[in-house]
This record gives C-alpha cells, sequence and structure tokens, in this order.
C-alpha cells in the first residue's frame, strides 16, 4: 500500500512513498496536522523560521510542536528536551529537523542526531539530488537518490581499546537491518518510477559484513521486484563515476558510512547541503531533515543561511501527511525563486539573506501559479 | 661493525622512513623488477621499457613472476621475485586481475602484506588535453594501507549479523602521518591535512587524530589541520584547488574512496599514479584495472603506468630524468586528439602514443 506521488509533484521533492497510510494515524484535529518540529543548531533556527513564514503565508493546516534541543552542551547525555523531542515525535509521528550538533573531540558526546534516528528507529535516510535551476554548478542533469541505512553499520558506536594504542570499532552488519532497508528502496524505486537500484559496497574487502548488504539487496530485489533492476558497484569506484558520470544512478542504496560520504559527494554536484532535502524514515515515524548533514555552525546567527533544503524537506513532510497542494505550491515558488537568480544566499552565488529569500518565495507563492 | 651500522641505519630511517637504499650496478645502473601484469599490462610495460630507453634512463629492467603459491594456507609469491625485489628495493607493477568474490585475496592485498607498504601515495593533477568539469586540480592524498577497515577481522556473531572489525594502532598511524609530514616537506607543501570522521568514531579515528598530533610536534615547520570526511567530500567536489596547499592523509578506507574520488576529478585512473611505501621496499602502479577486452589490441593508455615510473624515479633520487619523461607525456596528452589513446577520446594506437612521447623526450 505505497502512496504513489500526485502527478503535479515537481521531483527534486519526489514524494518519500512511505508508510501505509492505514496504519499512521497523525496527531492533531480539525483538519490540522501536528508536526514535532526541531529547529537544531547552527542554521536550523533561521531555516525553521523560514519554513513557519511560509507555513503561515500558505495557510498549511499544520501546527508545530517546536522544542529546542542542542548539542552545544558539554554533557555526554542528551538534554532533557531531546527526551521531550522523542515523546513528542511519538506522538505525532511526523517530525521536521535540523541538524544537532556533534563534537569531534574524542570526549565529546556521542551525536544526539544518531540517537534521535536509534530510538524511534528511522532506519531509511533518503536524500535527493538534483540539479536546481537557476543554482550554477560544474554538473549538470544531476538526479539521484541516496537511501542510506541509518541504524547501524560504522555508526554502531561500540568501540574497544584492548591495550593502549589500538582500537577495534565495530561494524555490524545484520540481515534483517538490510533486508527491510532493501525493501523500501525499491517500493521508493517503484512509487517513484526510477527503474533501477545500485548497491554501494566494499564487499571485496569486508566479504562478510558487506558481502551480506550487496547480497540482501541482490536477493530481495530478484524475490520481490523483478520489474526493477538491481546491480551493485563498489564504494571507491562508486565515488569515482558519481563525479563523472552521475547520470548512470537512480537510486543509490548504501550502509551507513558509505551513504554519509556518498551524500557528501552529491551535495557538493548540486549546489551544496543547502539544497539537499531529504527524510529519515521508518515504520512508524518520518523525520524530515535536510539530506546532506551539515549543521553550519560558523553560520549561526549570520543570517545568510539558505533554507532551501529545510523548505525542500517540509515540501516532503506535506506529501507524507498528504497535502500535496500545499507542498506543490511552495515546491513551484521555491524553484521559481532560485531559477530567477534576483534573490540566492552566498552559498549559492548571491548575496541575499534568509529572510529576503523566505520573502520571495511567499510573494512568488501569491504570484505564480 | 655490524651492530653499528645497524644503529646508524636506525637513526636514518627514524627520520625520513620509506626512502630508497638501492645500489647501482656494475654498469652504473639501478635494477628494477618489473611486474608486468595481466591484460594490458604488458604492453603497456613495453611503452615504459621503451620510452626509458630513448630517455638514456639508467634503469635495468627485471621482469619478475607474481603467480602467487598456497604455503601453509597463505598466499605467498614465488621466491625469486620476494628476493629480488627485497634486493633491489623498488619495483615497478602493471595492473593484476584479481578474481572477484572466490575468496581470494587479492593480489595486492598480498603484495602490501609481503612487502609491508604502508602508505599509499596518490597524486591527482589536472591533465591539460584532456578537459573534465574540473580545471587545476592538484591534490596529493596519502591512505594508511595495512589496517583500518582492511583488517579483513570479521565474525557472525549470530546468524545473520556481521561484525566487521576496523583496527587502528597508534603505531600504523603515527608511521603513515610521519610518512605524510616528510613528504610535505619533500614536495614543500606547508600543511597536512588529516581527513578523519571523529565525530562518530570517537575512539577510532580519534586515535588517528592523536597520533598526527603528536607527530606534527617533529614538524613545526609544517602546519597540521583537521577536517571531517563530509566536509572534505564536499568541498572536493565544489572547488578542488582549495586542497593544492595540502597534503592529506587518512584511515585506509577513506583513503581509498577519496583516492579514486580525485582521480575521477581529472578523468579517472588511466591518468593517475600511484606509490605504494614501505619501510625497505616501494612499488610504483598502475591502479586501473587490466581491461582484458582491450588487451593485445594496441589501444591501451600507458599514462598511468608512465607517471608511476616517474614517481618511482623521483624516489629513487634521479629527478632529472623523471622531469624529462614526465614532461615528454605531459606535452603529448597536450599535443591533440592524433596522438592520444582512445580512452582519452583520441585516436592513437599505444606505439603511436609511445613514439610521440619519445620525439619529445
Amino acid at each position: 500500500m505505497l502512496r504513489l506521488t500526485s502527478p503535479i509533484r515537481t521531483s527534486s521533492t519526489l514524494s518519500a512513498a512511505l508508510t501505509t497510510k492505514r496504519s499512521v494515524h497523525f496527531a492533531g484535529y480539525g483538519g490540522r496536522t501536528e508536526v514535532t518540529l526541531i529547529p537544531g543548531d547552527g542554521i536550523g533556527n533561521a531555516a525553521a523560521q523560514s519554513v513557519k513564514s511560509i507555513f503561515k503565508a500558505q495557510n498549511v493546516p499544520v501546527d508545530f510542536d517546536e522544542i529546542h534541543v542542542t548539542g552545544l552542551g558539554k554533557s555526554q547525555e542528551p538534554p532533557k528536551e531531546y527526551f521531550e523531542a522523542i515523546k513528542s515525535l511519538k506522538r505525532t509521528k511526523v517530525g521536521l529537523k535540523g541538524i544537532i550538533y556533534t563534537p569531534v573531540t574524542a570526549h565529546g558526546h556521542p551525536s544526539f542526531n544518531v540517537q534521535l534516528r536509534k530510538d524511534l528507529d528511522v532506519f531509511a535516510a533518503v536524500s535527493l539530488y538534483r540539479s536546481l535551476p537557476g543554482v550554477n554548478t560544474r554538473h549538470k542533469d544531476v538526479d539521484f537518490v541516496i537511501v542510506r541505512e541509518n541504524t547501524e553499520g560504522e555508526y554502531s558506536g561500540l568501540e574497544t581499546r584492548p591495550v593502549p594504542g589500538v582500537v577495534e570499532s565495530l561494524k555490524i552488519t545484520s540481515e534483517s537491518v538490510v533486508e527491510r532497508l532493501a525493501r523500501f528502496a525499491y517500493d521508493f524505486a517503484k512509487a517513484n518510477g526510477l527503474g533501477s537500484v545500485t548497491a554501494v559496497h566494499k564487499a571485496n574487502i569486508m566479504k562478510k559484513g558487506d558481502g551480506l548488504f550487496k547480497n540482501t539487496i541482490a536477493r530481495v530485489g530478484e524475490e520481490l521486484y523483478p520489474e526493477i533492476s538491481s546491480n551493485s558497484v563498489i564504494v571507491d569506484n562508486c565515488a569515482m563515476q558519481v563525479v563523472s558520470n552521475s547520470q548512470q544512478y537512480k537510486v543509490l542504496v548504501t550502509p551507513n558510512l558509505y551513504g554519509n560520504i556518498l551524500s557528501n559527494i552529491g551535495a557538493g554536484l548540486v549546489g551544496g547541503p543547502g539544497v539537499v532535502p531529504g527524510v529519515s524514515i521508518g515504520r512508524e515515524y518520518a523525520v524530515f531533515e535536510p539530506g546532506c548533514r551539515h549543521v553550519g555552525l560558523s553560520l549561526t546567527d549570520k543570517g545568510t543561511a539558505n533554507p532551501t533544503a529545510t523548505i525542500l524537506s517540509s515540501v516532503m513532510m506535506l506529501r507524507h501527511i498528504g497535502l500535496d497542494r500545499d507542498a506543490e505550491a511552495i515546491a513551484r515558488a521555491v524553484y521559481t525563486t532560485l531559477a530567477e537568480q534576483k534573490v540566492a544566499t552566498p552559498d549559492i552565488g548571491g548575496t541575499s539573506t534568509t529572510v529576503e529569500f523566505t520573502n520571495e518565495v511567499i510573494r512568488k507563492l501569491e504570484t505564480v501559479q | 661493525m655490524r651492530g653499528i651500522g645497524a644503529q646508524f641505519r636506525n637513526i636514518v630511517r627514524r627520520y625520513s622512513i620509506a626512502s630508497y637504499t638501492g645500489k647501482q650496478n656494475a654498469n652504473g645502473k639501478f635494477t628494477v623488477p618489473i611486474i608486468e601484469g595481466d591484460g594490458i599490462g604488458p604492453e603497456i610495460s613495453a611503452a615504459v621499457k621503451k620510452i626509458f630507453g630513448a630517455a638514456n634512463a639508467p634503469i635495468e629492467w627485471v621482469p619478475v613472476d607474481v603467480t602467487p603459491s598456497i604455503v601453509d594456507g597463505v598466499q605467498v609469491f614465488p621466491k625469486r621475485t620476494v628476493d629480488l625485489i627485497n634486493e633491489h628495493k623498488v619495483a615497478l607493477k602493471g595492473p593484476l586481475a584479481t578474481p572477484i568474490g572466490k575468496g581470494h585475496v587479492s593480489l595486492n592485498l598480498t603484495l602490501r602484506r609481503t612487502f609491508n607498504l604502508f602508505a599509499n601515495v596518490r597524486p591527482c593533477k589536472s591533465i591539460e588535453g584532456y578537459n573534465t568539469a574540473y580545471s587545476g586540480v592538484n591534490t596529493v592524498l596519502i591512505r594508511e594501507n595495512t589496517e583500518g577497515e582492511y583488517s579483513g577481522i570479521e565474525h557472525a556473531i549470530s546468524p545473520g549479523v556481521i561484525q566487521s572489525i576496523k583496527l587502528i594502532t597508534a603505531k600504523a598511524s603515527e608511521r603513515v602521518c610521519e610518512y605524510a609530514f616528510n613528504y610535505a616537506n619533500e614536495i614543500g607543501k606547508k600543511k597536512v591535512l588529516v581527513v578523519h570522521k571523529a565525530s562518530v568514531m570517537k575512539l577510532g579515528d580519534g586515535l588517528f587524530v592523536s597520533s598526527a598530533e603528536k607527530i606534527a610536534k617533529k614538524f613545526p615547520n609544517i602546519e597540521l589541520c583537521y577536517e571531517l570526511i563530509d566536509n572534505t567530500c564536499l568541498k572536493m567536489v565544489q572547488d578542488p584547488s582549495y586542497y593544492e596547499d595540502f597534503v592529506m592523509v587518512m584511515p585506509n578506507l577513506y583513503g581509498d574512496i577519496m583516492s579514486d574520488l580525485c582521480s575521477g576529478l581529472i578523468g579517472g585512473l588511466g591518468l593517475t599514479p600511484s606509490g605504494n611505501m614501505g619501510i625497505d621496499v616501494s612499488i610504483f602502479e598502475a591502479v586501473h584495472g587490466s581491461a582484458p577486452d582491450i588487451a593485445g589490441k594496441n589501444m591501451a593508455n600507458p599514462t598511468a603506468l608512465l607517471l608511476s615510473s616517474v614517481m618511482m624515479l623521483r624516489y629513487m633520487n634521479l629527478p632529472e630524468y623523471a622531469d624529462k619523461i614526465e614532461k615528454a607525456v605531459l606535452e603529448t596528452l597536450a599535443s591533440g586528439k592524433d596522438n592520444i589513446t582512445k580512452d582519452l577520446k583520441g585516436n592513437a594506437t599505444t606505439e603511436k602514443f609511445t613514439s610521440e612521447v619519445i620525439s619529445r623526450l
């Protein structure tokens, strides 16, 4: 029971084609839907504000339960707002989220983003890479999707130090996790008319772990999705192909770390993390967040953040909760604004502020039909 | 006497690991074992030999065979090959075909283990005459080559659940970082960039980072910088010129991916040289495949092996020959479609390309 995308959709915000509509009851009443909003650190507040303004202008029937979770504190444990956010998400089933800061040092706290994805078991991260009109890049006609395993792999967080000067980091690959990821990836490809799924792996070296990943993706494709072509590519070759000929790929399905690497390469092709929308999705919950997860700490409160990734993620979210008309209107307004190149943020070569960009999108909501 | 010699050697080694210690033979030439490889290997090796001959480079080639055998369950190379390479401290290697997914250890991996090749050096420079979406790329990447994700330690902890171990040791991390700093000194770069993912692998990648910090104290003239692999990937495809000032150094898997990514920026593996550096022995190789489909058809592009052999000459302290050959190769590549091979959208044969290089020496 997959929900197909609306025929008028603009494919940069492919419907995540996700959960069965029957099984998920969204929160809210009176025809309005409640959504958990976690702005995050860095550019998060500015981007969230932009979405709120646009939703208000469009009269989108969505109410936000806004909770500020920050990773800037010193504690190893998540702040109490984190648990509020989880509670809220368990109620609403849908979230719009920015990125929470993670320190790089060995003593810093672990990533609360990763913990949230694990706590909610949102096992698949979908991110969309598509050349946008008006955003000038070296590469033209980029259009592919990464479906990244989101809960285990190199991000297991299991590390041991058997003797000083030696560290073992465990990468966990389990068949059940890969299998549901595979089913999701094929479902996504099917629902959005993308005819091929490519498994990214390093099975020539990690013969068991990545071998299991590769073989499971192939087996699910063969058994359940004969109409979708299934192939595989070694991760280093994939990185090279993506920067020279990305058009050969439709849906890349990857273990956690390779997904992280390829999502950054992909973002580089289409104009940076500011324009890549995404979602982390599981059986029950869907957390819409920028596809290329950069916190943008240096841009905090500078007023120049590009809210496009968050706006387009919110558009994906609107499709998810069945508000296709609003989704389409907002997507169209964003694309028109970008294509005109009159109002653009510095990351894509403009000089405008976040607020100016947002206001231009709102103006387009009224004028572009 | 011997004791003093060994002690002296240790001091030298401590300050410049992976430096060439081969000796000239009676004719005043250096002997270099060459592994011609499979597929197009023999053709491109022939091209290299011909060009070296024409350039009067003081190199005597000895072809060696790397057909492996299994001894006590371990894949080993013929004794003569191992002895020759150990004796002459250096080798040049064409592409080897590794059967995929049949449980074989790849020959490349066996080579790395046999000769303790701990660092892989991959410079990438835009080639004039072959246009890609990028111009002015000039990166140097050094990859840890012995452990990390490639430790090969994997278990099924319960049915359907695999645990793969990424092994990071201070010893190997310090060794590769020290090599990177030395290399930066040698080629005149002022910064070393450690690429890592210590935000997630706090202990493992954290150890790599702290090893680099420790080594950096010995090199006060070189700045140590850090970057998350996320940012490196992103910036590398947006504006690779940023990385011109750096020597990048990173754990095994990241190095594998990033080095191929950099190659992709300038036109693929057919244009990029590679050196595998060990404590005593270093092996320079073309990292592209053996292309069995065009083998023997006089179509192969010897550029990668040529540029690798140029790296080898520099390593052997023969820079004048290195410069001469490199200049001729680059000029040939820039000289138009008639002189370059089909993979670069030209229409020259391997032989034609080779003679064009020779005419420019």
